[in-house]
């Protein structure tokens, strides 16, 4: 069965069979598979944004640099952010949501498949929406800027400036208001980004709620709250930020689209409205954002240092509180983002005693993964190094940022470098890191082959001396007064020679890019195979043989303690050493062999096409909107909704399932998936 | 929850055989994952309305010399509407009742209603939006008060329709099948969810946009 059209197609609605080939992938509601489809998204996005920055380090690797134009210069920073945050760092931690958290809790999907497949593919579709800017996007200087003569001027934008890439948003990734508005950015490319932002800020939300009652409801038997994986527990607390925070910046979102493409007066403050009302939207957003990105790599850190280090995690319970008191404080911090937006002394300090806060509970992981390592038997393998690195590079980043909640220093460095090094520090060094740790770590449970370690290794130095290359002396250079988005500096300036050193540092990293992606296409076909337990890992993704098989768990698994699958390999002796059982070897095997070869047919969800249709429509009526004076935008309008909703039509009428399909339907003992299908 | 903590820290390797674990209940929720994913989103619709009434707190007064929304609400008026809107969620719980005790065409007709009353209610809007627009001469672009006026009671009237939507097609299914079954039981107790979370959120809007807002 590998094309739909083996059997006759009676009806469309019919649910689809394909389980290979192109079609497999477009109807999946495989969580295994979605999350490839994320990895690989977030991955070439992760080449575009990285481009982005190169350029962006070439133009600034001398003084009056000219290999940008101005305009270039401003569109480059913008979309290098927009990418790296919602087209990169997340869907890579979707990825790895995807991917693990039923694998995690013991599950064989989660709890809306459909619902899953949906939210990858407006994801996508919204990724696309956002960089179709490049065919649409013009440069249009700003209407109503007039000199002390009463002549319109238009910035330094001229004719020399009406190049493809500097059409592409330029408000930065912030993008503040009224700078981003109807009169200071005409043309559409804003309107790109502002409705892009909307189309990922829904597949982000139908992710969260698909996660939190996946987690909620479709733990194994015994798999309590406290008892899983402390990445399942960041995934939570994740999901709860993307929940609460998304909707408000549909909300910043919907007014600056109103105010561009309808004339409202929220952001203009010509009209009455007041700019700072956006920044307390955005950030309100804006902050929680931050640990929607870190939070992913603190959990993948949390997987991979016990395992390596042959010890449990130290401080579960803390670990796990500490990253839920990370999510409640990260709502109450983001005005620290705008001590110098003109907010009242009250609010600068109280701002800046939570920022303080927040210094804590991640301040209690740190201590807890060192205190993982501390006497543990350290394995320095590959996904062992990035995670070390992470926890290096992020206190780094978190000593820098606690600087932040000093107000009258955080006034000093507003907009300058030292801005871009601490936050390229807990983003890059951090989050980066750790999603890089969690690739080397689950590699054979997707491929059931190892990454090549000498690949690896290289991979990991040569990004790791690249990174501090680039992004240490960004702090200097912030404190010397290098100002952010800033397309030149003077000779006089002094400020050469550490920018050249950052740009050599840029490539040092691309070189790194390109040996992991070397060692990715050389691992994937000719890498050592794994085996089921390559890791001796702690938890019960590992049961399952590598490549996980369709239905994850032959049987479902019953969990009887935090990290389940050690206590199976090993006992304690009277000091409390680890000593591998007897029949630990037998018991691998023997995982092997019966997850290969399940007792009864499983049934899993069905594929289905409409997700991809519904989310089809979602970028039309983005267009829609953007060309609503014209004919095509109205059409568009019209067009758009119909195909969501004729979707959603097709998606409540067809069948659950297909029972008369051999292949997919089975009883049985361990046959059954809970809330299969009811998406 | 903390008794699970002493097996997993102990010196001892667990017992695989023994234990508690045999007595515990499977540990979901026991809250059906449709249901507990409809409450989960109607969390973060809070959010959503939260900001759009923030919002219009902080323009409500910003009037510039034109007309804004205290200086022309016909609070009579939509004092009637928003009864109506609120004896649609008692016709809902009627609904719910009525399929409890497999009464289908009690079911049915308080369908009907809600959705009527329902699109009462949004005509009524449309009628005041008329109202404000043509007469008293207030647009959407007149000043922020306005625009964040006709914002947060647009998206609230769009969460209106697509519920009725959502009714309707309750009542068509119920038509189709000649009654809703226990698993629709549940749809129809989403859709209830949804209808109620809508209310609320009104009643939250006429308090503090209308009767706190009139002048």
């Amino acid at each position: 069965m590998t094309t739909t059209a083996s059997r006759p197609a009676s009806t469309i609605f019919r649910r689809p069979r394909a389980t290979e080939g192109f079609w497999s992938w477009i109807t999946t509601t495989d969580h295994k598979k979605i999350g490839i489809m994320y990895g690989y998204a977030a991955f070439f996005f992760f080449i575009i944004g990285g481009l982005e920055a190169l350029l962006l380090r070439l133009q600034l690797a001398g003084p009056n640099g000219d290999f940008l134009t101005a305009a270039e210069y401003n569109a480059m920073f913008t979309t290098h952010g927009v990418t790296m945050v919602f087209l990169f760092v997340m869907p890579a931690s979707a990825a790895f949501f995807n991917y693990l958290l039923p694998l995690m809790i013991g599950a064989r999907d989660v709890a809306f498949p459909r619902m899953n497949a949906l939210s990858w593919w407006i994801f996508i579709f919204g990724g696309l929406f956002l960089y179709s800017v490049i065919f649409f996007g013009e440069v249009v200087p700003p209407v109503g800027i007039e000199d002390a003569q009463g002549v319109v001027v238009s910035g330094n934008i001229d004719e020399s400036d009406q190049t493809l890439l500097g059409g592409l948003p330029d408000g930065g990734w912030f993008l503040y208001q009224p700078n981003a508005g109807p009169d200071y950015s005409p043309g559409a490319a804003i309107d790109f980004a502002l409705i892009g932002l909307q189309i990922l800020g829904v597949a982000s939300l139908i992710s969260a709620i698909n996660f939190i009652v996946t987690v909620f409801n479709m733990r194994a038997e015994g798999m309590r709250l406290l008892r899983m994986p402390v990445f399942v527990w960041m995934t939570l607390v994740v999901a709860f930020l993307l929940l609460f925070s998304l909707p408000i910046i549909a909300v910043a979102l919907f007014m600056a689209t109103f105010d561009r493409a309808f004339g409202t007066l929220f952001f203009q403050a010509v009209g009455g409205g007041d700019p700072v009302l956006w920044q307390h939207l955005f950030w309100l957003f804006g902050h929680p954002e931050v640990y929607i990105l870190i939070l992913p790599a603190m959990g993948i850190v949390s997987e991979v240092l016990p395992t390596n280090s042959r010890k449990p995690l130290f401080g579960y319970a803390a670990v796990v509180f500490a990253g839920a008191a990370i999510g409640f404080l990260g709502f109450g911090v983001w005005a620290h983002h705008m001590f110098s937006s003109g907010i009242t002394p009250v609010a600068q300090a109280a701002f800046g005693l939570a920022t303080m806060t927040i210094a804590v509970p991640t301040g209690i992981k740190i201590f807890n993964w060192m205190g993982t390592m501390w006497g543990g038997r350290l394995k320095f393998n590959t996904a062992m190094l990035f995670s070390i690195g992470f926890v290096a590079m992020f206190v780094i980043g978190g000593l820098s940022g606690v600087t932040h909640s000093i107000v009258p220093s955080d006034w000093q460095q507003t907009d300058t470098y030292y801005i871009v090094g601490h936050f390229h520090y807990v983003l890059f060094g951090g989050a980066i890191f750790g999603l890089f740790s969690g690739i080397y770590y689950w590699f054979p449970k997707i491929t059931g082959r190892l990454m090549n370690e000498r690949l690896g290794k290289a991979h990991f130095w040569v990004q790791f001396i690249g990174f501090n290359l680039t992004f240490a002396p960004m702090h200097w250079l912030g404190l010397q007064g290098m100002v952010r988005r800033t397309w030149r500096y003077a000779p006089e300036a002094g400020l050469g020679p550490w920018n050249f050193a950052v740009t050599i540092g840029a490539f040092t990293i691309a070189l790194g890019v390109a040996i992991f992606w070397v060692n990715w296409i050389y691992s994937k076909r000719k890498g050592e195979p794994s085996g089921l337990d390559p890791w001796d890992a702690r938890t019960i993704e590992w049961t399952i043989p590598n490549p996980t098989p369709a239905y994850n768990f032959a049987t479902p698994p019953v969990i009887h303690s935090l990290d389940d699958f050690w206590h199976q390999k090993y006992r304690e002796d009277e000091e409390g050493r680890p000593v591998r059982r007897e029949d630990a070897d037998d018991l691998v095997e023997r995982l092997d062999h019966e997850g290969r070869n399940p007792k009864s047919k499983i049934h899993l969800p069905a594929p289905s096409y409409f997700p991809f249709i519904m989310a089809m429509g979602l970028p039309l009526i983005g267009y829609g909107i953007i060309y609503h004076t014209s004919i095509v935008g109205k059409a568009l309008l019209v067009i758009g909704p119909l195909i969501t909703i004729g979707a959603l039509i097709g998606w409540g009428i067809e069948p659950l399932e297909e029972p008369e399909d051999p292949d997919l339907h089975g009883d049985g003992p361990g046959g059954e998936l809970v809330g299969a299908g009811a998406s | 929850m903390a008794d699970t903590f002493e097996i997993e820290e102990g010196a001892d390797a667990p017992e695989h055989d023994t234990g508690d674990d045999h007595h515990v209940v499977h540990e979901s929720t026991g809250i059906d994952n449709r249901k507990l994913g409809m409450w989960v989103f109607l969390s973060s619709e809070f959010m959503f309305f939260g900001a759009f009434i923030s919002n219009y707190l902080l323009y409500g007064n910003r009037d510039f010399d034109s007309v804004v929304p205290r200086d022309i609400y016909d609070i009579p008026f939509t004092s009637i509407s928003s009864f109506v809107l609120l004896m649609s969620s008692l016709t809902m719980v009627l609904a719910h009742h009525a399929l409890s005790t497999g009464d289908q065409n009690g079911t049915k007709t308080w369908l009907m209603a809600t959705a009527l009353l329902g699109s009462v209610f949004l005509g009524g809007q449309v009628f005041e939006f008329y109202e404000f627009i043509t007469v008293k001469d207030m647009t959407l672009t007149s000043n922020p008060a306005a625009s964040a006026f006709y914002m947060l009671t647009g998206f609230h009237g769009a969460h209106v329709a697509i519920g009725i939507l959502m009714l309707l097609s309750l009542f068509g299914i119920t038509r189709r099948q000649g009654g809703l079954s226990e698993k629709h039981g549940m749809n129809l107790e989403l859709v209830g969810l949804y209808w109620h979370f809508v209310d609320i959120i009104w009643i939250v809007i006429f308090t503090i946009v209308y009767l706190l807002g009139a002048a």
